[in-house]
């Protein structure tokens, strides 16, 4: 349904020019969920807001192919844009606050996308607002059709957002850090809701994350970002289970988990992320890398199949595509050797 | 009223660093209303261990840990450091008391004076304490930057020139300069990417070892709080309603409101998503100004009988060590099925 190739995105400024994208290329099938997992900077919001084409002069530029359905998204014109975004694809962010309007109430804003998108009179608007607002289970709904946002709590902000989101039958969604801001409580709620809503309307979610436990638990397959490029791509259990790139490994062994009764140090990735306006010439993880080797430092390695497997699992890492060497990928997995506790909620 | 006895209880068994009883922060609002972000808290930290307080957005755990620290001056209550109450001292009688207790903040940047070297800003703490005076200054700071792993060219440089992992090792290396006994940290970890979360947690647990601190630790992550703290205790709008050890707590929670708080929180691991069932709670979290009569949590909580409504629940020690405040908790620490 979505198929993006070779998606790259610049930023420039007066002194330097930042590629916050790097040779980005993915697809979403109809119905499927894809995380797009990394830190602070690593361009997963820059490749969503890229995809709608929401990055332009002066400040930045776009390259690549991004293809909706058939439909050549980089050659639309602005009403073609205005019909993609909102209809077909509907976005979500982090603080509802700040893409809602202060100024007009729910109502009208619902209302407002309904008639534009789908043409519907006043009326009709009105009544499929209030439909939207109860399946999103916000109590009372007609009554609060007529409030502002700001009489809204976070995470019922976050509600309205995902009935309008999901107001114009959208046929995928660009959820970026929409839990990040809540609550753990209401985060469980959001998330949950979220999986209801679009299991039933089958949409598909580019579900943008630092969090793996969000992924693990809604995500049927990830693509981990490191400095502007993608560097691992696989199934959500082949990821977990078999992380191959030294830098998503680092990642599952820097957090601490909740059903986790061991007490051992964290492993913490050492250093910092590498500065994007001048990025290291090989492997961009190479600095901070325990796995490193001469060629590391020398090439940037290409995102490739991993060996001995048939599933599809891409990796950007000298080393782990080096397996007749013994690769780096022996020794033990902390999280497999760890004794894991039952945890409320926890059936088996 | 059971809080003032768990302190009591509790000293019984290990020294008691902290004590707090029954302590109150009240807030005055708008047309005379008045918001009570902490109401009637009372429990001990043990030297040498660390004590992580969980809950979320609003449920007074910040203003706790401000009013243990006197940052923030409790309604009502007695808070006693090393066996001096130090609730209402004035300014100058909680200066010896400042150099051993310190506080080490959520956002480091907002924390550290912009317009100071880190030199600096280390250099103060050390003055108004009068420690490692004349030639001792310098080397001190060095070795406080090292052992919070920066090097000594951190000095000559300013906040904006670090990264927020950097800055908080700032903000840590200057709590530890004057020796203190007991550190608040109140979302330490929470501003940082993950990786750079891992390094701050080893940090602060090796400190510990090291100058056998003691810890209140502030989060609303519960996978850190299990990582780091020996005891938690749980929060819900102003009142502590559960209070045990790490392991009792997480492996068996008596209070709805722990047991929701755990289910909700993604585990990194496929697998086990796959097969949890979530509680999940409905509606938000009530005002503070107004809160429910009875059990705060009745109105988002599942098992709420008819009681829950009337009485508040105390506090009450059901197994030895576990404390929780639900009328649905039995004596022995079960919950009756509903």
């Amino acid at each position: 349904m979505l198929d993006v190739n070779g998606l790259t995105t610049d930023f420039v400024t007066r002194s330097a020019s930042v590629r916050a994208v790097d040779d980005v290329s993915f697809a979403i099938a109809a119905g499927e969920t894809l995380a797009l997992v990394g830190e602070s900077g690593c361009g997963k919001s820059a490749t969503a807001l890229s995809l709608m084409r929401l990055i332009g002069p002066p400040g930045g530029a776009i390259a690549g192919s991004i293809r909706f359905d058939g439909i050549d998204v980089m050659a639309l014109d602005v009403a073609g844009l205005r019909r993609l975004r909102g209809k077909n694809v509907a976005m979500i962010f982090q603080d509802p606050m700040t893409s809602l309007n202060p100024v007009l109430t729910i109502g009208l804003q619902l209302g407002e996308t309904l008639q534009t998108h789908l043409g519907l009179s006043v009326r009709a608007a009105r009544r499929r607002a209030r439909e939207l607002l109860e399946m999103v289970g916000i109590p009372e709904a007609e009554r609060r059709l007529g409030d502002y946002p700001h009489q809204f709590s976070g995470g019922m902000r976050q509600r309205v957002m995902i009935a309008m989101a999901l107001s114009c039958r959208p046929r995928l969604i660009l959820a970026d850090e929409i839990t990040t801001a809540l609550d753990v409580t209401i985060q469980a709620q959001i998330l949950e809701l979220l999986k209801r809503l679009t299991r039933e309307l089958q949409t598909a979610i580019l579900l943008i994350t630092h969090d793996l436990g969000v992924v693990a638990g809604m995500a049927d397959r990830v693509n981990v970002m490191y400095a502007g490029q993608i560097v691992e791509s696989a199934a959500t259990l082949d990821l977990f289970l078999n992380p191959s790139m030294p830098y998503t490994r680092g990642l599952l062994d820097s957090i601490p988990r909740i059903d986790s009764e061991v007490r051992e140090r964290l492993v913490p990735i050492r250093g910092v992320p590498p500065n994007l306006a001048n990025p290291p010439p090989g492997c961009r993880f190479e600095p901070r890398c325990a796995h490193r080797r001469d060629i590391c430092a020398a090439r940037m390695p290409t995102l490739r199949q991993r060996p001995n497997t048939t599933a599809p699992h891409l990796t950007r890492c000298w080393a782990a595509q080096d397996v007749a060497e013994g690769g780096w990928l022996i020794g033990r997995d902390r999280h497999t050797v760890r004794e894991t506790l039952a945890i409320p909620g926890d059936d088996a | 009223m059971s809080g003032p006895s768990l302190a009591h209880r509790v000293s019984a068994l290990a020294e008691n660093l902290v004590e707090v009883q029954d302590l109150a922060v009240e807030f005055g609002l708008d047309g005379g209303r008045r918001l009570r972000a902490v109401d009637g808290v009372s429990f001990a930290i043990r030297r040498g261990e660390t004590l992580g307080l969980v809950g979320e957005s609003g449920c007074g755990k910040s203003t706790l840990g401000r009013a243990v620290t006197q940052l923030i001056r409790p309604s009502r209550g007695s808070v006693r450091f090393a066996g001096q109450e130090i609730a209402g001292l004035g300014h100058r009688q909680m200066r010896p008391v400042r150099r051993r207790v310190q506080m080490v903040f959520q956002d480091p940047y907002a924390s550290l004076n912009p317009r100071m070297t880190i030199g600096q800003t280390l250099n103060e703490s050390l003055s108004v304490h009068a420690l490692a005076r004349g030639s001792a200054r310098r080397p001190r700071i060095v070795d406080l930057l090292e052992s919070v792993g920066l090097d000594e060219a951190a000095i000559d440089r300013y906040p904006h020139e670090f990264s927020g992992g950097q800055r908080q090792r700032v903000g840590i290396a200057r709590a530890l300069a004057v020796e203190p006994e007991f550190i608040v940290a109140d979302e330490p970890i929470s501003a940082l990417d993950v990786s750079i979360q891992a390094q701050t947690i080893n940090l602060m647990m090796d400190l510990q070892r090291r100058h056998a601190l003691t810890y209140l630790f502030i989060a609303h992550d519960l996978a850190v709080v299990r990582h780091i703290s020996d005891r938690v205790a749980v929060m819900y709008l102003g009142k502590i309603v559960e209070i045990a050890e790490r392991r009792e707590l997480y492996a068996a929670p008596q209070h709805p409101y722990t047991e929701a708080l755990l289910s909700a929180v993604p585990v990194p691991d496929p697998r086990v998503e796959a097969r949890r069932r979530r509680i999940v709670l409905e509606g938000d979290v009530p005002s503070p100004v107004e809160p429910p009569s009875g059990c705060r949590f009745r109105t988002r909580c599942w098992k709420a009988i008819d009681t829950c409504a009337r009485e508040e629940p105390p506090l009450i020690e059901r197994s030895p060590g576990h404390w929780s405040a639900c009328h649905l908790a039995s004596p022995g620490g079960e919950t009756r099925p509903t």
